[in-house]
């Protein structure tokens, strides 16, 4: 059997995904200027997303093949990502 | 003649086990298809954004943070409700497992209910996918996300017709576990979609 669900780190990490949410809107309303504004609201994402991963879909206890899984299509992205530079930075069309 | 029986039994766990490995994989290997999925449609709208920056922020001004700040509670609550349904399927709680299912649903329904008043307002005031290019990539990210919330919604409620029959007992309860994972996903594609929509002005 995979391992149990504990519902007390449950709730804290629920308390951390609320805390992120109010900070992210929070930081919205600060003008943190460009790229500072975009940086910030994708690092709180993905510390979001980064929680709800490793505990909610209790990756932080699943074997290393499942986290290859999880990251392949963030590599992937990555790779796309590379992929549109010169459309975001030289304006192709 | 009590050997053949035992090792039957153990057979018998041990597949088990192993049903629920493949599936959960399975299940896996599907999520990693929808993030890129969306990953697409994500790429586009960076790459538009990039060349329209001052329009996309501007745009973007006419969207209801607060429902949306509300819609991400609501599904961030819900993921938790999942983990509850999750853990009470483990231990063979079948009224834990049946009431962390039903909020699951409600909460998802709530989120519908919110982004339905949001779409018609949006209509309301003259706002279509064809508006401008923001608005095209806002109905399309958040309309499939829409979808995927639906989608949810639909297994959730099968799970909690076989769940309130007391199926997941006795360490069975793989389908709860996958569906809670699928369930997660659509929490964490709106976690992305919430800042890149909504916030960034």
């Amino acid at each position: 059997m995979s391992h149990p669900v504990a519902t007390r780190p449950s709730v804290v990490v629920f308390a951390w995904l609320v805390v992120l949410t109010a900070l992210t809107v929070g930081a919205a309303h600060v003008d943190l200027g460009y790229p500072g504004g975009v940086v910030v609201a994708l690092a709180i994402a993905v510390a979001k997303a980064t929680l709800v991963g490793l505990w909610f879909m209790h990756l932080k206890y699943e074997t290393r093949i499942y986290h290859a899984v999880a990251l392949f299509p963030v590599v992937l992205f990555c790779i796309l990502a590379c992929a549109m530079v010169p459309d975001v930075v030289y304006g192709s069309f | 003649m009590y050997q053949p029986v035992a090792v039957a039994a153990g057979d018998h766990a041990q597949a088990h086990e192993s049903e629920h490995e493949v599936s959960k994989f399975g299940m896996w290997l599907f999520l990693a298809s929808e993030v890129m999925f969306f990953a697409a449609f994500i790429a586009a709208y960076v790459v538009l954004r990039a060349h329209s920056r001052g329009a996309f922020a501007e745009a973007a001004r006419e969207l209801n943070v607060v429902l949306a700040a509300v819609n991400t509670l609501a599904l961030i609550t819900s993921s938790l409700t999942m983990v509850l349904a999750v853990g009470a399927a483990q231990r063979g709680d079948r009224r834990g497992t049946v009431r962390g299912l039903a909020a699951t649903i409600a909460l998802g329904c709530v989120f519908l209910v919110i982004k339905y008043f949001e779409y018609s307002a949006k209509f309301h005031h003259g706002i279509y996918p064809s508006t401008n290019a923001f608005f095209g990539c806002y109905f399309l990210l958040t309309g499939f996300h829409g979808l995927h919330v639906l989608a949810g919604i639909i297994a959730l409620s099968i799970l909690l017709v076989v769940a309130s029959r007391g199926v997941f007992r006795d360490g069975y309860y793989t389908p709860v576990e996958c569906t809670g994972l699928y369930w997660h996903l659509v929490d964490v594609v709106w976690i992305f979609l919430f800042p890149i929509l909504y916030l960034l002005h």
